[in-house]
C-alpha cells in the first residue's frame, strides 16, 4: 500500500507540468526587472550559504513581503548544501526539497551567486554597507573532534569528510579510505553514523543506482568491510538516531544484527514512561537484539555475509597503531557506566577497558559551525552565532537561520521552521522600522564590481542549471539520477559553457 | 494582514485551473496566486468529489475538494492551500510535514498506517493519537466533509546529536 502510494508521488513529480510553471514565471522575471529601473528602495537582503537554511529564509521573505529582492551567496559554484552533500545518495526522496529551493531561486525577486566566498571574496562588512540586512546561514563546516591520542593515523575519519567523499564535495575528493580492513567502527550514534554504517554495508547493487560518486562506488564495491560495530558512550536508550533509520539499517539486504543483550539489562522496564518516539525507537533495537526471529527472518539472517551492531556504555582513549606505527590497527575503548536515567543520563568510566581491532574509524560525533569573520559575533563554547530568534546580538542588520544560529541538530524539516522563524523576525524588523531602509543600497550592483574587480566569476543559477544539465546526462549514460562533477574547475568549466 | 488574506482567497477563487503540483503547496499558492494571467473556471461542485475541511494554523476553515484516490496532501496542493513548509518532501515518506490531526472517529475510519508512516509520525511536532500524514490518507466517499487540523507548527522535532538530515 504505501509502495503503491510512494510509486505514484514520484511519478507526479515528473508529469507536474513543471515547464508550463517556469514559463509563467520567466515572463513575469522580465517584467518584474522592467519595474526595476524605477527608482525605489526596495529592502535589500543577502543570504550568505546556499544550502536549506539559505533558501528556506529566501523563500520565506519573498513570499512575507512584496519588495524584498533576496540575493543568495554560495561558495561553491553548485547549490543546495547538504542537501547535495549531506543527504545520504540512497535517500533520494529527501532530495525533493531541490524542487521548492529551485522555484525560489527562479523568483524574480531572488539571485543566486555560487563560486562567492564570503570572508574571502568578499567581506561580511562589504555585504552589510551593500545590502540593508545580512543573513547568515553558512552552517556547520567543521566538526567535533574525538581528542584521543591516534586520531591522525591513516584509517580514522571524521564523518563529515567520509560523507563528503561519497556525495563529491570537492574538498573530501582525495580522502580515498582505507577499506581494506574487515572491521570498520563508527564512533557516535546519530543518524549519520547510521548512514555512514548503511553505505559501508549496502548492496553495490543498491548504491550503483544512486547519485553516489563513481570513485566511491568503485571503492566500495572492493571494500572488505564487513562488520561494523556503531559505538556510544551511553546506552540504548541514549541513542540519538532516529527509528527510520534503524529500521533501514535492520531491514539492510545481506546484513544481519550483532548486539550483546546484557547492553539491554532493565530496559523493558522503563519503556512504559517513555514519550512514543522513544519508546517505538527502544522497542525496535531491543526486537531486533533480542527476539528469535521468525523463519523467514532467521533464513535472511543466516545468508548474510555482513553484520552491524550497536556497541553501548564504551568510550574511545586510544586509536591503536599497527606494528609499524602508521596505520590503524584497533581502537581502545573505555567501558563506562550510567549515572541518572533517560536523555540526561551521564556516562561515567569504570576504570575497565577493551580493545576492539578494525581498520577503519570514522568518528561521527557532530558537526561544528566555524567563524566566519572577527566583526561577527560567535559564541565558541557553543560554536553559534548568538542570536535572539536569528537577530544576531548586538549586530543591527545581522541575522542568522539554520546550524549556525541553533547547533548542528534536526532535520531538514527542523531547519525549514528555524529558517521561516528568522525570516519572520526579519519581516518584523521591517514592518516595524527597526530596520531602515529608507536609504537605497545596491546590492548585488556594488558587489559584482567587487567581484570583478577582484576577478572572482560568480556562477548564477542559469549556470547551476547547465552543470546539473551535465550532471544528470552522464547520470543517464550509466544508470544513476547524477553523475557529480567532482572538482570546482570542472563545475565552473561546464558552467561557463 | 488582512489584504494579504484577500489575496489569498482570491488566488484560491482562480486558481483551480492553474493549479499544478509542486512541492511546497504554500509557496505554491502563493507563487501561482500572482502569476496567473487567466482566471479558472471550473466548476466547484461535482457529485463524485469528496469536501475536506481544513483547519489551518490560524483556525481558519477551509472547504475543498477532491477526487476520491487523490492523498490529502494533493488536495492541499492542488488547492493551493497555503500552509507553510506543508509536504516538503512531496509525499514520500521522508518528512512529517505534512502533519495532519483528526477527529477520533474519522481517524478511525481513514485506513490502516504502517510502521513507515508512524516512524515519520514520530518525528512530528504536536503528535496526538488521532496524527497523520496527509501524503498517506486517500480520499474516499466514507470521508466525505471530514475534517483535516494542522498542527501549530510544521516543526519536525527529530533532533541527532550528529545533526543528520
Amino acid at each position: 500500500m504505501s509502495g503503491h502510494k510512494l510509486l505514484l508521488s514520484e511519478l507526479r513529480l515528473w508529469t507536474s507540468g513543471r515547464r508550463s510553471r517556469w514559463t509563467v514565471r520567466l515572463r513575469e522575471g522580465v517584467t518584474a526587472r522592467g519595474n526595476a529601473s524605477f527608482p525605489s528602495c526596495n529592502p535589500k537582503v543577502c543570504v550568505v550559504g546556499g544550502g536549506p537554511a539559505g533558501f528556506y529564509t529566501a523563500q520565506h521573505l519573498i513570499k512575507a513581503r512584496q519588495d524584498v529582492e533576496v540575493d543568495i551567496y554560495e561558495r561553491l559554484p553548485v547549490p543546495f548544501g547538504l542537501v547535495r552533500f549531506g543527504v545520504a545518495p540512497d535517500h533520494p526522496e529527501v532530495k525533493n526539497v531541490i524542487n521548492t529551493f529551485t522555484q525560489t531561486a527562479k523568483h524574480s525577486r531572488c539571485h543566486f551567486y555560487g563560486n562567492v566566498h564570503v570572508g574571502k571574496d568578499v567581506s561580511v562588512d562589504e555585504l552589510r554597507q551593500a545590502y540593508h540586512a545580512v543573513v547568515l546561514s553558512y552552517g556547520a563546516e567543521g566538526n567535533r573532534n574525538i581528542a584521543v591520542p591516534g586520531e591522525d593515523l591513516t584509517g580514522v575519519y571524521s564523518a563529515k569528510d567520509f560523507v563528503g567523499w561519497y556525495n563529491g564535495l570537492p574538498s573530501c575528493e582525495q580522502l580515498t579510505p582505507d577499506l581494506s580492513g574487515e572491521t570498520a567502527v563508527v564512533l557516535g550514534q546519530g543518524n549519520v553514523a547510521l548512514d555512514v554504517a548503511r553505505i559501508l554495508l549496502s548492496p553495490i547493487d543498491i548504491l550503483k543506482k544512486t547519485d553516489i560518486t563513481q570513485p566511491a562506488l568503485e571503492a566500495l564495491a572492493a571494500s572488505r568491510v564487513r562488520r561494523v560495530l556503531i559505538v556510544g558512550r551511553r546506552g540504548p536508550m541514549q541513542v540519538a538516531c532516529t527509528i527510520k533509520e534503524l529500521r533501514e539499517m535492520v531491514n539492510l539486504p545481506g546484513t544481519r544484527p550483532e548486539m550483546a543483550a546484557a547492553d539491554f539489562e532493565g530496559v523493558t522496564e522503563a519503556l512504559q514512561d517513555l514519550p512514543r518516539p522513544r519508546k517505538r525507537l527502544t522497542e525496535l533495537m531491543m526486537k531486533t537484539a533480542l527476539e528469535t526471529p521468525g523463519e523467514k527472518e532467521q533464513e535472511r539472517r543466516s545468508k548474510a555475509s555482513r553484520v552491524w551492531g550497536f556497541r553501548f556504555f564504551r568510550s574511545p582513549v586510544e586509536i591503536l597503531a599497527d606494528s609499524e606505527g602508521g596505520r590503524t590497527a584497533g581502537v581502545r575503548l573505555a567501558v563506562t557506566r550510567l549515572e541518572g536515567s533517560g536523555e540526561g543520563a551521564q556516562a561515567l568510566l569504570t576504570g575497565e577497558v577493551e580493545d576492539v581491532s578494525c581498520g577503519l574509524i570514522i568518528s561521527s560525533i557532530g558537526y561544528k559551525s566555524l567563524p566566519i569573520d572577527p566583526s561577527v559575533p560567535f559564541d565558541t563554547r557553543k560554536a553559534i552565532v548568538p542570536n535572539t530568534m536569528g537577530r544576531v546580538q548586538q549586530a543591527a542588520g545581522l541575522y542568522c537561520s539554520g546550524w549556525l544560529k541553533t547547533g548542528p541538530t534536526g532535520v531538514i524539516a527542523t531547519t525549514m521552521n528555524n529558517s521561516f522563524d528568522t525570516a519572520r523576525s526579519l519581516v518584523e524588523d521591517l514592518d516595524s522600522g527597526t530596520l531602515d531602509v529608507s536609504a537605497a543600497k545596491p546590492g548585488s550592483r556594488s558587489v559584482s564590481a567587487l567581484l570583478d574587480k577582484r576577478g572572482v566569476k560568480a556562477v548564477g543559477f542559469s549556470d547551476w542549471e547547465k552543470i546539473d544539465c551535465e550532471e544528470m546526462k552522464r547520470g543517464e549514460a550509466v544508470g544513476k539520477p547524477r553523475e557529480k562533477l567532482l572538482t570546482v574547475e570542472e563545475m565552473l568549466q561546464v558552467a561557463q559553457t | 494582514m488582512a489584504l494579504v488574506f484577500a489575496l489569498r482567497q482570491l488566488a484560491h477563487v482562480r486558481l483551480p485551473e492553474y493549479s499544478r503540483r509542486t512541492a511546497a503547496a504554500s509557496w505554491g499558492a502563493w507563487l501561482t496566486g500572482q502569476r496567473s494571467f487567466k482566471t479558472g473556471t471550473q466548476p466547484l461542485r461535482s457529485n463524485s468529489k469528496v469536501t475536506v475541511h481544513f483547519v489551518n494554523r490560524d483556525g481558519e476553515k477551509i472547504t475543498v475538494k477532491g477526487s476520491p484516490g487523490d492523498s490529502l496532501l494533493d488536495v492541499v496542493i492542488n488547492e493551493d492551500l497555503d500552509f507553510d513548509g506543508f509536504g516538503a518532501c512531496e509525499g514520500t515518506l521522508a518528512c512529517s510535514t505534512c502533519h495532519l490531526i483528526f477527529d477520533e472517529e474519522v481517524y478511525q475510519k481513514l485506513g490502516p498506517i504502517t510502521d513507515e508512516e508512524m516512524d515519520m509520525l514520530d518525528l512530528a511536532y504536536g503528535l496526538t493519537d488521532t496524527s497523520r500524514l496527509g501524503c498517506q490518507i486517500c480520499l474516499t466517499k466514507a470521508l466525505e466533509g471530514m475534517v483535516a487540523r494542522v498542527p501549530e507548527s510544521v516543526a519536525d522535532i527529530r533532533q541527532s546529536k550528529d545533526g543528520s538530515l
